[in-house]
């Protein structure tokens, strides 16, 4: 009963901040696609981002595909110490049925 | 609180950040778990923060790449992963969505076919619930039986069986899948894979939704085996997707990284609780996942007859998929805590 409890509890949670964090957003009204990025309210890395975008979109479209996946690498591997760092076999896995 | 929002450079928005992560852990733990992108979650969620509806499609398929890279990995050292059959399986799918999308264009030129593509949908996703809770029946059915005759059910026994009649056809060249523990026909998975990539296109999907339960019923692949692969193709397919959308500039990269921190976490809970979970346990939340998809449909096919209730419609569709992906992440994620709690004391217990 008091898993079911706490389950519970856990779900409200999540819903909330779920809900919460989308309604807090609100929504946009730009334009549904973009030939030419805005570059005025923009500095650092983004300006260097979208003027990359503005002056050619294979190169954006290149860097994009090589850095997807580049990013998601690292991120699993920090992911992957911090498991490993708990105490989890991130090696083997012990059940084998359908 | 100006702070909590973040100026994308191309769409030209300002976007909640937090509210990226929290969708990128809930996709991330449901992608790993089930080995599927989940643009039905995702994109109406981008939209909801914000983001115009072309921008949400392209940075969804960009940050999915990312996430099955992710989640391939992790499944790939557990031995979830058939690479012999994800790359069989990704000619059919290529060759099966292009057909799949040529085939809507050509549609939309005879007239509307958005409805059609909806029922369409309905029935499909009708189909595969009934299919995962018939299966889970009868192997509840099957394992009461075995108990009540006092003997163990073999547990590699499965409910349905329709996969061991496809593997009787035995067309030449017969292919062994190691991991997967198959032996039949190269053809099956040659068409398995073009009919759900033809369904995929059909449906403007990723078709992870569709090519899973195609993987254990029709084929025959461990529930484990059928995530893990899935994810290989849908990490190749996410990829490409990328690239095409991100050329046709609706791709924003910030907001694909922002949801990658998010979802590099949830990847790896998703991923790591298969391991505490029986196979028969994925696919009844398999099964609870498709039924929220198709009654967001069915809300959405009701507001296209009664457009007076369009706004409610949509509001109610946007909250049950968010309340499905939210709940089962919830319970996906207790599950890998109470998993790897007992595997931490038992390793403590053996020292």
């Amino acid at each position: 009963m008091l898993k079911c409890i706490r389950t519970v509890q856990w779900l409200s949670l999540f819903l909330l901040a779920t809900f919460n964090s989308a309604w807090a957003a609100g929504g946009g009204g730009a334009a549904a696609i973009v030939i030419v990025a805005d570059t005025r309210y923009l500095s650092g890395m983004q300006l260097a981002w979208a003027s990359l975008y503005n002056e050619s979109h294979a190169y954006f479209t290149l860097l994009t595909v090589i850095l997807i996946p580049v990013i998601g690498l690292i991120f699993g591997v920090l992911a992957d110490i911090v498991m490993k760092h708990i105490g989890i076999d991130l090696s083997s896995r012990e059940l084998s049925e359908h | 609180m100006e702070w909590l929002y973040v100026l994308m450079p191309i769409a030209g928005v300002k976007i909640f950040w937090p509210g990226l992560i929290i969708l990128g852990i809930g996709v991330g733990i449901i992608g790993g778990f089930f080995g599927m992108g989940g643009a039905w979650m995702v994109t109406p969620g981008l939209n909801i923060l914000g983001f115009p509806m072309a921008f949400a499609i392209g940075t969804d398929i960009a940050h999915m790449a990312g996430k099955s890279l992710i989640s391939t990995m992790r499944h790939g050292k557990f031995g979830n992963v058939d690479y012999k059959l994800g790359l069989i399986m990704l000619v059919g799918t290529i060759v099966g969505f292009e057909v799949g999308a040529q085939m809507i264009m050509w549609l939309e030129r005879l007239g509307n076919v958005e409805i059609t593509v909806r029922y369409l949908y309905l029935v499909l996703l009708t189909f595969i619930a009934w299919m995962v809770f018939t299966d889970v029946k009868k192997k509840y059915d099957k394992e009461r039986q075995a108990k009540q005759a006092g003997q163990d059910v073999d547990k590699l026994a499965t409910g349905l069986e329709w996969h061991k009649t496809f593997q009787k056809i035995k067309i030449p060249p017969m292919i062994h899948l190691h991991t997967a523990q198959i032996y039949c026909s190269a053809w099956l998975p040659i068409f398995v894979s073009f009919l759900t990539g033809w369904l995929a296109g059909i449906l403007g999907i990723g078709g992870g939704l569709i090519r899973m339960p195609a993987l254990i019923y029709v084929l025959g692949c461990p529930t484990h085996v059928a995530v893990g692969t899935d994810l290989f193709e849908v990490m190749i397919s996410g990829l490409y997707g990328a690239a095409t959308y991100t050329f046709k500039g609706r791709t924003e990269l910030v907001a694909a990284i922002i949801m990658l921190v998010g979802a590099a976490i949830g990847a790896q809970i998703g991923t790591v609780a298969t391991k505490y979970i029986k196979g028969y346990g994925i696919r009844i939340a398999f099964g609870i996942a498709v039924v929220g998809c198709s009654l967001s449909i069915v809300l959405k096919l009701f507001a296209t007859h009664f457009p007076v209730y369009k706004i409610i419609c949509d509001n109610i569709s946007t909250v049950l998929i968010l309340g499905v992906v939210s709940s089962l992440s919830v319970y996906i994620f207790v599950r890998m805590i109470q998993g790897a709690k007992q595997e931490i004391a038992s390793k403590k217990k053996t020292l």
